[in-house]
């Protein structure tokens, strides 16, 4: 709410830089978006009086106006069609700025000299939402009283600061001055001034001959109550109550309407006003709409209504949208002469959602979203009846008519001191408790080291124990509160051994030079869906989703990759290796919700190495990732033994190129080549992948960390090499060799791979490095060549292999 | 010319010829010329024969002293010639020292990772445990058990993924709080956790807004839990993450499920509480919201808000990571540029 420092003025006796005033508010009671004078940024503005008016020789539309500025009498072209001799009006001097930091100089406007200009509104900051509508096409006129040369700012209540503050949802009184006042006096320790105006009811009539009410559900309209003032003149209403409504953010438009909007910043209450006239019956009810009831509302939006929405209706005919905005058929105009006036209360809930439904959030509507104080409807009502009167010079009609009223509410809470102390952490004495709510004005009971308050029904936020206790430490201060830590627990505090073994996880695929990526979640349904390691089905879907792009929970972490480097790539980054550790969202368990599974996975495409001066250029390819899945498998220490079996089953990936994870006989992930047609789809470059069940890796059983002693005696080596079918696997050879090896066989490392021009077709060889070793004894070469001879003799046996 | 003489000759010429040899065949060639079997001092030895008995032993002590003196030279010679032609080596050897090394690979924790992994570091110290919760959620926790009923407006301010009325993609970590509320053993003492995860709000994602984000929750229940250890607890984080010469200052907030509810500013580290474009002028900037546990909420999980009581606060990793480097687009989080992941690699 845009809070007027001056007005704020009238009630409290403050006398503190409006900064201050802010910085409190914010450490008090409710957030501050801003801090501003209307007329920051502008300088140079004063009264002038147009003393005559002639046509510019040499334009249609511009006019000369001589204008007494204060010091002067000076020539200023103005181009407004309502200028008029005799006005006061807002000058810009030479050197002046207005609105939109524009800077005024002397000039020179089709030959004629210009001394300045005139201004409207909207020229010197004021939104064209705010302008009164009136000027809309012209410049604006200040009061005839008004002295030449004096600064326009008085006259506009642009000198006033406004506080514009940030409400959370549960202080819906500081939507008032009334809330603003009763709260800043809280906290400063002053005394409010705010007056009510009382009203006349100068009228014989009664109004309950003129209206009747009916509410049938209360649910809809706790509170109803109208009024109706009579034999009105519609016209502008004064100045000081234009300038708050401007200041506060609202449009002046008459004086009927105006009071309504000026009571709702004064009290907090919404305030509708009808063309009594124009009411088709003069009977008020208020019933939810019927489905496809069709409504006019005031923005002349013929809107379709449904069976949540709330209608305020005369008769059966809809009259306004409930609280959130009144209809065009029985809306104030310059002919309205009688005006029936209601101050209700809402169902919150209901307006919200309609307001939301309509795209109707309007001060009202928000008011009573946030609540109404309910001690204050009537107050409300006779004052804007008041002065709808006076403004109008109407009367009122006597007595008001009520279809609902809401009991007022002041629950009574009970707090032990002891309770209050614990709880902030304070060591405050009751004298400190009983000052805080002598200050908010609440009622309370002392009994020894209790304290019974009464909460009005102005704070309607405040109903329970903690919500006092929130009213104690405001008050109090938060600055005040002292800090401390809480008690220590008997637990230490560490990860768990799962929440390590994620942490190592990332930190061993670092080492290895991939980097975090963090992708989306959600994604298509047809990328959720691949790179599953097991076919897990479908993935969950959105009801209701934004958009068609974010719309499935993931089932790979591997598509969120792809995407990643389709980024990179389309931005010229060529050389991308990600991994990503999250989670991955299966379907296919009984409950209502998806099996959420801890994976880890990476990509990598382009050069591993680029244009480096020193080391060749090195394309990515299968080895290399593959190279990284083991060394991260070997560091998470599993006691099972981990395989990699060629799979030419896996849809997105390359037939030729893809290897299914194998711990002892359970799948834990895969690794390969994305299949070309899919890197096409993703709009990327030759691109490998790998993916892990974390899960499996975190269940399965570990070895730990441990030691094996090095062997005192000197190992022997053999070299083999193997001419074999292309076709040929290395871990069957590996397996070969290590099931006849002998146990002095301690390590087979491969040297060499070759196939080409010096071999056979279809053929390739392999050499091995046999290390043999043993723990107790100095190894003979005869104890070797007998190993040796039985691996060389399996191999010859068991693979069509020549030994060379 | 006695053989003394000659021996003496010989030294001078000897000695001569070392410090004028400038290689190292040289210097081999001078040791077996003078020191040899068929070299001059063995030579004139054999003359020896000629000398009187008490002459003979001064003769051969006097060749022995040339001898040595000899072979000392040549040695020393050696040596600097060896030195001299490694130096000569090592200055062919040289290379541009200014040229860069040789990439070595590795990769870098997501920023994010990185203030998710400090904010934990720091709770575990404190004695908290970790408590991961699930990304799809159940309305009842995500919301009715952190006393947000159905009709609640605040639900409107957290626009939800919903999957089915009772299913939906978490709108915060708060979830959290419900699920260890009804699972902690409070015989064993109070409960202190920290849950950091992805949440998830129904928004359009540009600058500012993603659809998909991280919190991370804390909250402490116990007998003896005060909100003057909430706000030391804040304290201690903020000025972890933002340096410890920052103020904090605590606001009155709102959240359903903290009555009182509190936001936690610190001082603007960009103008230290000047005024800039950071913190909108204000010089403070916003960094978690908090408060103490709603007794609703404690009800619900079947806790006596009577006897146990304590406080929870919830804070933004992205918030917090483009505020600190001031990245300015929420989405550069998610995209995973490499430009943008490779920068945050600093560890000292």
């Amino acid at each position: 709410m845009k809070v007027s420092y001056k007005w704020l003025q009238e009630y409290l006796d403050i006398d503190i830089n409006p900064t201050d005033l802010a910085e409190k508010i914010a450490r008090t009671s409710v957030d501050i978006n801003d801090v501003y004078s209307p007329s920051d940024g502008l300088k140079k503005l004063v009264v002038g009086h147009i003393e005559s008016v002639e046509p510019h020789p040499d334009s249609d539309h511009l006019t000369l106006c001589q204008v007494d500025n204060g010091e002067e009498t000076v020539q200023i072209v103005c181009g407004a069609p309502n200028v008029v001799a005799g006005k006061n009006v807002i000058v810009a001097l030479p050197g002046a700025r207005i609105g939109n930091n524009i800077k005024i100089k002397r000039s020179k406007m089709r030959g004629e000299i210009s001394e300045g200009m005139l201004c409207a509104l909207q020229e010197i900051g004021f939104s064209e939402k705010i302008a009164p509508k009136a000027y809309d096409e012209g410049i604006w006129f200040l009061p005839d009283d008004a002295k030449p040369g004096e600064s326009v700012f008085p006259y506009l209540g642009m000198d006033d600061t406004i506080i514009d503050t940030d409400i959370t949802p549960n202080r819906g009184d500081m939507f008032s001055m009334l809330g603003n006042v009763n709260d800043i006096a809280a906290f400063y320790g002053l005394k409010s001034h705010f007056k009510t105006l009382n009203v006349k009811e100068n009228s014989t009539t009664s109004t309950a001959d003129l209206i009747k009410v009916q509410i049938d559900d209360t649910n809809l309209a706790p509170t109803y109550k109208l009024r109706v003032i009579n034999n009105i003149e519609i016209k502008d209403s004064p100045m000081w109550m234009q300038i708050r409504l401007w200041n506060a953010g609202i449009r002046p438009i008459n004086n009927v309407v105006d009071v309504t909007n000026y009571i709702l910043l004064k009290y907090g209450q919404p305030l509708h006003s009808f063309d009594y006239d124009k009411l088709p019956e003069k009977e008020i009810k208020v019933r939810f709409a019927k489905k496809d009831e069709a409504f006019t509302t005031l923005d002349e939006d013929e809107r379709k209504l449904n069976e949540q929405d709330v209608v305020v209706t005369a008769g059966d005919k809809p009259a306004a949208l409930a609280g959130t905005m009144g209809g065009l058929d029985t809306a104030i105009s310059n002919e309205t002469k009688n005006v029936a006036l209601e101050a209700a209360i809402f169902n919150p809930t209901l307006i919200r959602k309609q307001a939301r439904r309509h795209d109707l959030h309007s001060e009202s509507s928000t008011r009573f979203e946030r609540g109404i104080n309910p001690e204050t409807v009537e107050t409300a009502l006779n004052e804007a009846a008041e002065l709808i009167a006076e403004l109008g010079n109407g009367t009122v009609a006597t007595g008001i008519v009520t279809g609902s009223e809401a009991a007022i509410n002041e629950p009574k809470v009970e707090m032990k001191l002891a309770r209050i102390n614990h709880v902030l952490g304070t060591q405050m004495k009751m004298e400190d408790v009983t000052n805080i709510f002598d200050r908010l004005a609440f009622d309370y009971n002392v009994d020894g080291d209790t304290i019974t308050v009464t909460v009005p029904a102005r704070r309607w936020d405040v109903s329970i124990e903690a919500d006092l206790l929130e009213e104690i430490a405001r008050i109090y201060g938060y600055d005040n509160l002292p800090s401390t830590l809480p008690e220590q627990t008997s637990n230490i505090g560490a990860l768990s051994l799962r929440q390590n073994l994620i942490r190592s996880s990332r930190h061993v695929l670092e080492g290895e030079g991939l980097n975090q990526a963090i992708s989306y979640s959600l994604t298509t349904n047809d990328k959720a869906e691949q790179f599953q390691i097991e076919n897990h089905g479908t993935p969950m879907l959105l009801d209701y989703p934004m958009s068609q792009d974010h719309i499935a929970t993931r089932m790979s972490l591997i598509s969120g990759l792809l995407n990643d480097i389709a980024y990179n790539i389309a931005r010229k980054q060529k050389d991308v290796r990600l991994y990503e550790q999250g989670r991955i969202f299966t379907t296919d368990n009984d409950g209502i919700r998806p099996l959420e599974q801890e994976h880890i996975a990476g990509a990598m495409t382009g050069q591993l190495l680029n244009n480096n001066w020193h080391q060749e250029n090195h394309s990515v390819d299968f080895y290399d990732l593959k190279g990284i899945v083991e060394r991260y498998l070997e560091n998470m220490s599993l006691s099972g033994t981990v395989t990699f079996v060629p799979s030419n089953e896996r849809a997105e990936l390359h037939p030729g190129r893809t290897a299914n994870i194998k711990l002892d006989d359970q799948l834990i992930g895969f690794i390969g080549q994305v299949h070309p047609q899919i890197a096409k789809e993703y709009k990327i470059p030759e691109t490998y992948v790998f993916e892990l069940n974390l899960e499996a890796i975190i269940e399965a059983p570990k070895q730990g960390r441990h030691y094996d002693e090095i062997s005192k005696y000197p190992s022997i080596k053999r070299d083999i090499a193997l001419l074999l079918d292309d076709n040929t696997l290395n871990s069957d050879i590996t397996a070969a060799i290590n099931k006849k090896g002998g146990s002095y066989l301690v390590d087979v490392h491969l040297f060499d791979v070759y196939q080409g021009a010096h071999l056979p077709a279809h053929k390739k060889s392999l050499a091995y490095t046999l290390t043999y070793q043993d723990k107790n004894g100095t190894l003979t070469e005869d104890q070797v060549n007998e190993s040796f001879d039985k691996v060389v003799s399996y191999l010859t046996a068991e693979f069509d292999t020549e030994i060379r | 010319m006695g053989l003394r003489e000659k021996l003496d000759e010989l030294r001078q010429q000897g000695l001569k010829d070392v410090d004028n040899s400038e290689d190292l065949d040289r210097i081999n060639d001078i040791r077996v010329r003078l020191l040899g079997k068929k070299g001059p001092i063995k030579e004139a030895l054999r003359g020896m024969r000629e000398l009187s008995a008490d002459e003979r032993p001064k003769i051969g002590q006097f060749a022995n002293e040339i001898r040595d003196d000899l072979t000392k030279a040549i040695d020393k010679r050696r040596e600097e010639l060896e030195f001299a032609k490694i130096n000569a080596q090592l200055e062919q050897e040289t290379i541009d020292v200014t040229l860069p090394g040789s990439e070595v690979a590795q990769g870098q924790p997501h920023v994010i990772q990185q203030i998710i992994d400090e904010l934990v570091d720091l709770f575990v110290g404190m004695g908290y445990e970790v408590a991961v919760g699930d990304e799809v959620e159940e309305d009842h926790y995500n919301f009715e058990m952190l006393n947000l009923p159905k009709d609640h407006p605040a639900r409107d301010m957290q626009d939800t993924f919903y999957v089915t009325p009772e299913v939906l993609m978490r709108t915060q970590t708060s979830p959290m709080q419900a699920r260890m509320l009804e699972k902690h053993d409070f015989s064993k003492g109070p409960l202190k956790m920290i849950s950091p995860g992805k949440v998830y709000r129904r928004d359009t994602d540009d600058a500012t807004h993603s659809h998909q984000f991280h919190q991370v929750e804390g909250m402490v229940i116990g007998k003896h839990i005060t909100m003057a250890d909430l706000k030391g607890t804040l304290e201690v984080v903020a000025q972890e993450l933002f340096g410890d010469e920052l103020q904090v200052r605590l606001r009155p907030s709102y959240f359903p499920f903290t009555e009182p509810s509190v936001e936690a500013d610190i001082t603007c580290f960009n103008c230290l509480g000047k005024g800039c474009a950071i913190c909108k002028h204000t010089g403070w900037i916003e960094v978690l919201g908090a408060g103490m546990t709603h007794p609703n909420v404690l009800k619900m999980a079947g806790i006596d808000p009577e006897v146990y009581g304590g406080f929870a606060f919830g804070l933004g990793p992205d918030r917090f990571a483009m505020l600190k480097y001031g990245v300015e687009d929420i989405r550069d989080f998610y995209q995973n540029d490499v430009r943008f992941l490779t920068q945050f690699d600093q560890k000292g």
